[in-house]
């Protein structure tokens, strides 16, 4: 296992990719994917901190009850995999009512540019 | 070690092809290159059942939706491509940049007196445990016990934001919502 900054700075560098990505593009699928990009980067600094956890547990270590070590341990090695199964959802979620939202402004406008799409803009 | 540099390294050239290529097709193939490297870093890592939920989610799922998407739009060659304006232009690349040297310059400051794992402190842990390895509490059973013991309510909020999301998805995309001759428009 590589060591946790690489993963972390591999995790910001896909973040700063997708970044780079919503800035740039004007299409709104691209400008999606790049979102989804970004959420994919911040799941895996999720899961290198939370497979690393022992470390920082490992410092606490006298100063919790004996008979609660595992209980500690297994909450905080697996809850960075829970919070990422829950930004799935999030995203699941998300895809579905984005597409529908880009699905409904073609309908509108016979376009996806997010330039054509600017009534909002006061 | 190597496997982490070479899926790394593919990650990152897809993730720049995902950005940079015109049509979005291509960019949504090397999303799932991307995604795919991931879910191989996740079993680096340990975390094999989010590996399979990674593939399964975000390379499946998910993108199978964009690209069913990508397809019905059925997009023309002057929708593609980029900001023609060369200010905005430049100005993402450095607000990207920016932030790549802020998150990098924050994980090194940070982690500067990270002198790695102690082992003997792992050594005492498992000891006490009667367990080889800590790669136990990393399992898709102690992820299933944290989910439904520590973080049963957020998992059921999430059934209610599915919900949600399936009613927001049909509402927006129906075609007229109450009047049957009212034009829709947006």
């Amino acid at each position: 296992m590589a060591p946790l900054e690489y993963y972390i700075v591999l995790s910001a560098v896909l973040f700063a990719i997708g970044v780079w990505g919503v800035l740039r593009s004007r299409n709104a699928i691209v400008i999606f994917m790049s979102i989804e990009l970004m959420l994919n980067a911040v799941n895996l600094s999720i899961v290198a901190f939370s497979s690393n956890i022992k470390v920082v547990i490992s410092r606490f270590i006298e100063a919790v009850p004996p008979q609660r070590i595992p209980d500690i341990l297994q909450t905080s090695m697996a809850s960075g995999q829970v919070f990422v199964l829950l930004v799935m959802t999030v995203a699941a979620a998300e895809a579905a009512v984005g597409l529908a939202i880009i699905i409904s402004i073609f309908r509108a406008k016979n376009s996806v540019n997010v330039d054509d799409v600017n009534i909002m803009k006061w | 070690m190597l496997i982490f540099s070479i899926l790394a390294l593919i990650s990152i050239f897809g993730a720049l092809m995902v950005v940079t290529r015109k049509n979005p097709l291509t960019s949504a193939i090397y999303l799932i290159l991307v995604m795919c490297c991931i879910a191989g870093m996740f079993v680096t890592l340990g975390a094999l059942f989010i590996a399979a939920l990674q593939v399964i989610v975000y390379a499946g799922a998910i993108m199978v939706l964009v690209i069913f998407v990508i397809m019905l739009l059925n997009l023309r060659k002057d929708e593609f491509g980029y900001d023609k304006k060369l200010l905005q232009k430049y100005l993402g690349f450095a607000f990207a940049g920016l932030i790549l040297i802020q998150a990098v310059f924050i994980t090194t400051w940070a982690m500067k007196d990270y002198g790695g794992i102690p082992e003997e402190d792992i050594a005492e842990i498992t000891e006490m445990e009667g367990i080889e390895s800590l790669d136990k509490y990393l399992s898709a059973e102690s992820v299933a016990e944290t989910l439904f013991k520590k973080f049963a309510y957020p998992f059921e909020v999430t059934s209610v934001l599915l919900l949600t999301a399936i009613i927001g998805a049909l509402v927006v995309s129906k075609k007229r919502l109450l009047d049957e001759d009212e034009e829709g428009e947006i």
